[in-house]
């Protein structure tokens, strides 16, 4: 009786077992189609990184599926989900989409895989050379570059004196000036509330002046000789764009979309930002309507702010120095924790493959990493400013690479906000103690 | 005399003894299954609560930052040294402390105030109640996110009504009140059921009496039922500090601990899941938890508050 029961109690479990393995089996399924390889990408821009894959699925011939899943919308979530998956050991994390300011962190904890030197080869041949620094990290390639962008110049031909960009800063905050004098518009749009987006431009400023933020020794040089002096000129240049005449009121709240609303409603004069505000304001219907002194007016005058609305290469700080955009964009890696290594670089390869860039380009709005695409017809078609961006490109700077670049950036942001309450001299001084603390990882993020 | 005294209780002793070995025995079997009965229990509340307690706690002891895994090692109280000498953490502390002190006084007068009127409700008691209850009913960050709409320029009905170009919950002051309001019209409803309880502790008898001396109705509030119910206002008093310190969700959701804004909380919360600081951010949550318990302590040592579990009556 009692061997019986056992017997079917053991029964039992052995088919409960199964019908829980059962659907795990399936999913390794390395009879159907191969090994699975799960694609963790941004929301932004999912659907064009799902067709990639699926596209990926069918060239790869049965040695591997790969399979898109979204992450959240904020880059601080993602991040976070990956980091604790990955720290976790979840081994169905293959391929990462990441914000290039992820590699060093990412690479140095050992969630990441460099890839092998053959492979880098071939990603870095004929991939943009900023981008393709962005994804390495101790001079091996940790992440290939997928998407790239970049801020420019956009102003008002109207406002600018024989409707010619202005090349410095310092040019910028003399016209503004004036056409605050004349009452007309004057604002300089920037990213100044307090997020990632005012690193960006301190970094694009000290960038321009020739400084860093972090030498490569992970030194702090904000302090003394070159880099310094590039600290104080970027500090006094937000500090004037912020509190010159004329200047913004609401800058220490702007972000990239409320600085692309303030242009479009007409009271700005100049704006840094990525090339997305083109489409943007075509969208809103060209704008607000200008009245003849370049004043936004409700009466309908046939001017719109559209029809004035130019762009140039992002400005410099010193006059015979182009100036050095920061550059943004998502790289593809492959996770320490993944199964299947070698089918995930090959998958990477081709996700960022020519085809799948200019879908990216076309379909998601954000640009190539590809060389050879700038001189496709079909991106210069989508992209009328495609030549400052890849002049902007070219010059481009990158963040400061360090596996404490999140805390890096708090800590900046949080000393650079509000802008017009920047000291230049002591907030330099507490920039290089809070900025060295950060890279050292000691004290607090605020 | 005394003999003949004690003779009859060493007589009655004897008898008395197997009975009382036999009760003995009896408890102790009894214990002793209360305690098997008990043992489940405490295997997982240790499981639960200790365990990550004392982890907690070791982690805040070492230098454990998941960006630089080779560099972890045991660094004494070096943690709690750099949280405590940091202007972060003080700050943060300030607006935790304000915040708890402003919207526990708001709740405590509205809290009375509300049930007094539910009290005293004569018809469609049940109705007042529930009408009352609600807020308390809606999942906090769900309120939160339909605040901070409302207090978003462009989205918001309550931002629409402020000068043009004001954004509240971009500047701190602005934006702690609107913390301190959401807060307050949450939580409110808890105070207010907990001293409706206390209220039914006051009896009618006294309050007619004293009104047939010619006690006020502001004197029958401030010398007979707030004095009545003070147990049970200490009780509410202590929920809610307890709560409000931890305060955490409404502000994520309408700032994100932004323009100085962060509880306490919010900072642990900052240090170890952006900054992935294991050892730092488990001293901030130590630290936390050891005001938390100073809280409580203040309030059964010195207030004499009931601890729940023990008599309602409160120990001094």
């Amino acid at each position: 009786m009692r061997a019986r029961q056992g017997a079917r109690r053991g029964c039992a479990a052995v088919l409960g077992a199964v019908a829980i393995a059962a659907p795990l089996l399936a999913a390794c399924g390395s009879d159907s189609g191969g090994a699975a390889l799960h694609f963790y990408t941004p929301a932004d821009g999912a659907t064009q990184y799902a067709q990639a894959a699926q596209d990926c699925t069918k060239a790869a011939g049965g040695r591997y599926r790969v399979e898109q899943v979204t992450l959240p919308r904020q880059a601080d979530d993602q991040r976070l989900q990956l980091a604790r998956r990955i720290v976790g050991g979840d081994p169905t994390i293959d391929i990462l989409g990441m914000d290039v300011t992820w590699t060093a962190e990412f690479a140095e904890a050992g969630w990441i895989r460099p890839f092998p030197p053959d492979a880098a080869a071939e990603i870095r041949n004929g991939t943009l050379k900023a981008a393709y620094q962005t994804g390495t990290w101790k001079n091996q390639l940790f992440a290939a570059p997928l998407n790239t962008n970049t801020q420019l110049l956009w102003y008002r031909s109207d406002l600018v004196p024989g409707g010619k960009p202005p090349k410095t800063w310092d040019e910028l905050i003399a016209i503004a000036g004036r056409l605050a004098a004349q009452h007309r518009p004057s604002w300089i749009e920037a990213q100044g509330s307090q997020y990632e987006g005012l690193t960006v431009w301190f970094n694009s400023l000290l960038a321009s002046a020739g400084g860093q933020i972090v030498a490569d020794d992970g030194t702090v040089p904000l302090g003394a000789g070159r880099s310094g002096a590039a600290a104080a000129k970027a500090l006094q240049i937000i500090h004037a764009v912020a509190t010159a005449p004329g200047a913004d009121p609401s800058l220490s709240q702007r972000d990239e979309g409320t600085n692309r609303l303030a242009m479009e409603s007409g009271k700005a004069a100049f704006m840094v930002n990525y090339p997305f505000v083109l489409a943007g304001i075509k969208e809103n219907g060209g704008g607000s309507f200008l009245d003849g002194n370049g004043n936004p007016t409700t009466q309908n005058t046939g001017r719109k702010v559209q029809d004035v609305f130019r762009w140039a290469p992002y400005p410099a700080v010193d006059p015979g120095t182009p100036g050095r955009s920061t550059i943004g964009g998502i790289n593809l890696a492959v996770s320490s924790t993944s199964r299947h290594p070698q089918q995930a670089v090959e998958a990477v390869e081709c996700l960022r493959n020519r085809a799948n860039q200019l879908r990216n380009a076309i379909d998601g709005g954000v640009p190539p990493t590809l060389e050879s695409l700038y001189t496709d017809p079909a991106f210069q078609r989508e992209y009328p400013a495609w030549q400052a961006i890849k002049q902007s490109l070219d010059t481009a700077s990158v963040r400061p690479k360090s596996p404490a670049y999140q805390s890096i950036s708090i800590v900046l942001s949080a000393l650079l906000n509000p802008p017009g309450e920047i000291k230049p001299a002591a907030t330099r001084a507490e920039l290089v103690d809070q900025v060295q603390r950060a890279v050292n990882s000691e004290g607090l993020v605020p | 005399m005394t003999s003949t005294a004690d003779a009859p209780a060493q007589q009655a002793s004897p008898s008395a003894a197997p009975g009382r070995t036999v009760r003995t025995a009896g408890a102790a079997a009894e214990r002793r299954l209360a305690f098997l009965l008990c043992t489940p229990a405490v295997v997982i509340m240790l499981a639960v609560t200790a365990y990550p307690i004392g982890y907690a706690i070791w982690l805040s002891l070492l230098r454990y930052d998941l960006r630089f895994p080779q560099r972890q090692e045991f660094v004494g109280l070096a943690n709690y040294a750099a949280v405590l000498s940091d202007g972060y953490w003080w700050s943060a502390f300030g607006v935790t402390v304000g915040l708890t002190l402003v919207s526990v006084a708001i709740e405590l007068a509205l809290g009375l105030a509300l049930a007094l009127i539910m009290h005293r409700t004569l018809v469609g008691r049940g109705l007042v109640r529930t009408l009352v209850l609600i807020p308390y009913g809606i999942v906090t960050v769900a309120a939160a996110f339909s605040w901070n709409y409302a207090w978003t320029p462009g989205t918001g009905y309550l931002a629409n009504l402020l000068p043009d170009g004001s954004a509240p919950l971009t500047d701190q002051i602005p934006a702690l009140g609107i913390v301190v309001l959401a807060e307050v019209w949450k939580t409110t409803p808890f105070m207010a059921l907990l001293l409706l309880a206390g209220l039914a502790l006051v009896p009618d008898d006294l309050l007619r009496a004293a009104q047939v001396d010619g006690a006020g109705p502001w004197q029958r509030l401030t010398r007979i039922i707030l004095p009545m119910m003070k147990p049970a206002i200490l009780v509410a008093l202590l929920f809610r500090t307890l709560d409000a310190f931890r305060i955490f969700d409404n502000i994520y959701v309408l700032t994100k601990g932004d323009n100085g804004t962060g509880s306490v909380s919010i900072l642990g919360y900052d240090n170890l899941f952006k900054a992935f600081n294991l050892g730092v951010g488990s001293a901030i949550s130590i630290l936390i938890f050891l005001c938390v318990a100073l809280i409580a302590f203040l309030f059964i040592k010195l207030f004499g508050t009931a601890a729940p579990g023990s008599d309602l009556e409160g120990r001094r």
